[in-house]
């Protein structure tokens, strides 16, 4: 049922009402809205107990095992949320003066600092929202430098053919031609191509290291050296950060730009599909055109820096300064790891990526690339259980669910066919990883006894599988009265 | 270990079974001229107790706040079950609902809110949710670019009583795109886009944005605006605060044929003030552009048995199918605070939300009323407002401000750095959660603070 189902006229959830009277006048005639929206009127119990009951209805990191590839679905620690939503950070104004935001600004300096050490960058800005807009930022601060430089003619972007789709869109808005790289058969970027394509109208290079195939770019010191030889740069994209942290820094690896994701690495909520934060860390020649604001302090005093401070930079993202809440979160995840805990996460990251990889492989399933060390994540492809069973790897990941575990990302790399992306995190426990290889040999039994079962899957969800093609063609988007 | 559930004997099978010494030799592959030497600058890691004193502290450097402030966040009363449902664990460590069937709370959610953003816009349909309001139109400028297929330049009318930051962080995202962003001068008697004032020929242009209310809190001539650009073949975007929409004109109801577009932020409707965000932006436009529009959208669909279910849909307009092609590069949104609001509104309902909405305009006019007692403060523009009005002083008004700011008040908005014309200007919002006893508290220090300036 939905919430408006539960509706009835003139129902009012009277705790909630503001004492003070509605005076109709007090608004124009000519201004004033004529009917009422279309909002549930229901009490609160009733408000209460539908949430309830649909949140019952999610998988979650804090119910399932949810190894999703490339999202970093770790153990979001409940201190977190609870420290930053302290009445004294909810109730601040975006605009209040700095002498009534001592406590606020002081957490965000202190984690612009501790990511400019994790990343190896010169300077630090937390302004984007989202792994996307730190892109963006990325991008749009290579364009600033080339601009700066009076170099118009760089007006392509490098991007390797198994990059996120957030890679070339982002290159897009910042109006440069995506030029795709072919990997070769080991994951690595395949340098040849990439010296054929590299010249005067390269702008930059997006790179995700380790890529998204799972495994770490060896020859990334001769990616940045043809690169930064034809006078490109090289953006870092941080989605896989959780895997090196503390290992190697992406400064040192030679990059100009890199965005963060504070919803993977930091473990801030994935809130069922954000907030994110994503800050930019850059070398030294990038660093006046940061999006601003930045975090300044004086003294003992700390203070945001504008576009007045600022003059060069790319701009502003977000109306005020960012995700702050978000920002707060990592903040206070950062302080509880401190440095011995953060080089443990890739290192507990790994081992279990490692350990899923060798106990899928003696299992029977096929590695995408099994000559590589598994970094934070690795690839099965299923295209021998597609070809000889007919089952595929959606019917995998559907009756993974019956199993009680989310599905791995799927059918991402695009370039590895029927592929499962595993990302366990270094917050579960061997016994889960055991289960989840359990329960993948099982299906394999399954899928050669009874296939029709498996591509039927899931079983036990609160829906069968969803035709995906009717809600495309029949758009049905907003409720409209009709029964349930 | 913080979070790490290894046991030694865990981490010495797991060793063995892949077939390594050590931990460190699953790094083999990295070089190792690149392998980091330690994070000097990170502290040592802290217990739970520790870190919770710590940021105690620091949160109550800056609490005890009385804030009338506005200028786009606003201090609305919150029930104290949306937050709580909000960040049960299902909700919030959940993720973007790839898998529809193992995801069905968070879509449902979903298509209950974007029902209730389209009536509330007076739009056909609703996205699931863009960054904030600012971000929320640039890529409203985008959308409008790509639909308005009858336009051959890539002009967009903005006026200067569109919020300041909404302007910078539209310039930011869209110029790269060769996207004119040309601004509208407002009228100094009214703080409004005077109809009248309007070019007759104003050549050719993609859209206009018209903000309701607008940045000084001022009430546009709305009907007017949207029929003028409707004559000249262009779009109306509407940037709107969404509880005003609980008493005012909803946008798809602007003009003869409503605006084409409706966005804006969404934190009145149950998101605390906290800094600035997490916020959320939301976007409805009419059906026959909603394969322009960027970010996720759910439908409802049929299931194997037919019965009904929720899942993403039109993906072919996302990134990570369409790639460099796509309508945006937004992949993750503002879930959560989607979540807060949907709460929010159903805890609330119709009548909660224009009580809400009223509430805050009568204590602004309340405040306003009790400054006819501070000499040397009048009120700046003469035209209908919603819950935020200008007022110029004839102190200089970063004095007042700091000598408030001393008594924990943050006294308004200083607008002097954005328009120039209006110094020594405040911009002042009360909503629902002022008293009597708070507005008071305002205007005695306002007097004292003039007395002695």
């Amino acid at each position: 049922m939905l919430i408006f189902e539960h509706s009835k006229p003139d129902r009012v959830n009277g705790a909630q009402q503001a004492k003070q009277p509605v005076v109709k006048h007090a608004i124009a005639e000519q201004f004033r809205r004529k009917q009422k929206p279309l909002l549930p009127e229901v009490s609160e119990m009733q408000a209460v107990r539908h949430y309830t009951r649909l949140s019952q209805k999610n998988f979650s990191i804090d119910t399932h095992f949810y190894p999703l590839g490339s999202c970093t679905m770790k153990y979001n620690p409940r201190a977190c949320n609870t420290l930053a939503m302290l009445p004294g950070f909810l109730q601040r104004h975006p605009l209040s003066p700095d002498n009534l935001s001592q406590g606020f600004l002081s957490c965000m300096y202190d984690l612009q600092e501790i990511l400019k050490n994790i990343t190896g960058m010169k300077s630090v800005s937390l302004a984007p929202m989202a792994g996307a807009q730190g892109e963006f930022a990325g991008v749009a601060m290579i364009r600033a430098y080339h601009d700066a430089n009076g170099d118009d003619a760089r007006t392509e972007i490098l991007v390797p053919d198994a990059a996120h789709g957030t890679n070339p869109a982002t290159a897009t808005m910042c109006n440069y031609k995506v030029k795709e790289i072919p990997t070769n058969a080991d994951g690595d970027v395949d340098l040849d191509a990439l010296k054929k394509v590299v010249g005067p109208q390269t702008a930059g290079i997006m790179l995700t290291n380790p890529s998204t195939l799972g495994v770490f770019e060896r020859r990334i010191k001769e990616i940045s050296k043809i690169v930064h030889d034809a006078g490109g740069l090289l953006y870092y994209d941080g989605a896989n950060l959780n895997a090196i942290l503390g290992k190697v820094k992406p400064g040192d690896m030679g990059f100009d730009v890199i965005h963060m994701n504070l919803h993977k690495t930091f473990s801030t909520p994935h809130g069922g599909g954000g907030p994110g934060a994503g800050p930019v860390g850059v070398s030294e020649r990038l660093i006046p055109f940061l999006p601003v604001p930045i975090v300044a302090q004086e003294g003992d005093e700390y203070h945001l820096l504008w576009e007045k401070d600022w003059p060069q930079s790319m701009g502003r993202l977000s109306a005020f300064a960012g995700n702050a809440g978000i920002l707060l979160r990592a903040y206070i995840y950062a302080r509880l790891l401190g440095r011995e805990g953060m080089e443990r996460v890739s290192e507990y990251a790994t081992l279990n990526a490692n350990y899923m990889m060798v106990k899928l492989a003696e299992a029977g399933f096929e590695l995408a690339y099994p000559n590589r060390r598994a970094t934070h994540e690795f690839i099965v492809t299923l295209k021998k259980q597609a070809k000889n069973l007919g089952v595929n790897t959606m019917d995998f990941a559907k009756r993974l669910l019956d199993y009680g575990v989310h599905a791995p990302t799927t059918y991402f790399p695009l370039l590895v066919p029927e592929c499962l992306l595993i990302e366990p995190t270094e917050t579960e426990a061997k016994e889960v990883l055991d289960y989840f290889i359990e329960a993948m040999q099982k299906i394999q039994h399954e899928a050669e006894t009874s296939a029709e079962m498996v591509k039927l899957a899931p079983h036990t969800m609160p829906v069968r599988r969803l035709d995906d093609v009717k809600a495309a063609r029949e758009l049905d988007l907003t409720w409209k009265g009709s029964a349930l | 270990m913080p979070f790490i559930p290894h046991t030694e004997e865990d981490v010495r099978e797991m060793l063995s079974a892949i077939g390594v010494k050590q931990i460190d030799d699953l790094f083999d592959e990295i070089p190792e001229t690149l392998r980091a030497r330690g994070l000097t600058e990170v502290p040592e890691g802290l217990s739970e107790m520790a870190v919770s004193r710590l940021m105690a502290e620091r949160a109550k450097q800056d609490s005890r706040t009385l804030c009338f402030a506005g200028a786009g966040a606003y201090e609305h009363h919150i029930p104290a079950a949306v937050w709580e449902i909000t960040t049960r664990g299902e909700f919030y460590s959940a993720y973007t609902p790839y898998q529809a069937e193992a995801s069905q709370g968070t879509l449902q959610l979903l298509y209950e809110y974007q029902t209730m953003m389209a009536s509330l816009t007076g739009m056909d349909v609703s996205n699931a949710s863009l960054y904030d309001g600012a971000s929320a139109l640039a890529e409203a400028i985008l959308m409008a670019v790509r639909a308005n297929r009858k336009a051959k330049s890539k002009r967009i009318l903005i006026p200067r009583t569109v919020h300041p930051s909404y302007r910078k962080v539209a310039h930011t995202i869209v110029r790269n795109q060769g996207i004119i962003l040309e601004e509208l001068d407002f009228d100094l008697k009214g703080g409004h886009i005077d109809p009248v004032s309007l070019p007759a020929e104003p050549g050719d242009f993609v859209a206009i944005v018209i903000p309701q209310p607008n940045f000084f809190g001022v009430l546009e001539d709305v009907d007017a605006l949207t029929d003028w650009a409707h004559q000249h073949s262009a779009l109306v975007i509407a940037v709107t605060n969404p509880l005003s929409l609980a008493v005012l004109t909803p946008p798809g109801e602007w003009g003869a044929t409503g605006a084409d577009i409706a966005c804006g932020d969404g934190q009145p409707l149950g998101i605390p003030l906290s800094s600035g965000g997490p916020y959320f932006g939301f976007m409805c436009c009419r059906q026959d552009f909603v394969r322009q529009m960027p970010g996720r959208i759910i439908g409802r669909t049929t299931d194997l048995d037919g019965k009904p279910g929720f899942a993403l849909t039109l993906q072919a307009r996302e990134q990570h199918i369409r790639r460099s092609k796509a309508t945006s590069n937004i992949c993750t949104n503002q879930g959560l605070l989607v979540t807060a609001a949907t709460i929010h509104m159903a805890m609330m309902g119709p009548a909660g939300l224009e009580k809400a909405a009223s509430a805050s305009h009568v204590q602004t006019m309340e405040l306003l009323g009790k400054f006819k007692n501070v000499p040397g403060t009048t009120q700046l523009f003469n035209r209908p407002l919603f819950h935020e009005v200008v007022i110029r002083f004839d102190l200089p008004v970063e004095e007042v401000m700091c000598a408030l700011s001393a008594q924990g008040i943050v006294g308004g908005v200083m607008l002097e750095e954005d328009y120039p014309e209006l110094n020594n200007c405040l911009l002042i919002c009360a909503t629902e959660t002022k008293t009597e006893a708070d507005l008071d508290t305002y205007v005695d220090n306002l007097q004292r603070i003039a007395a002695r300036l």
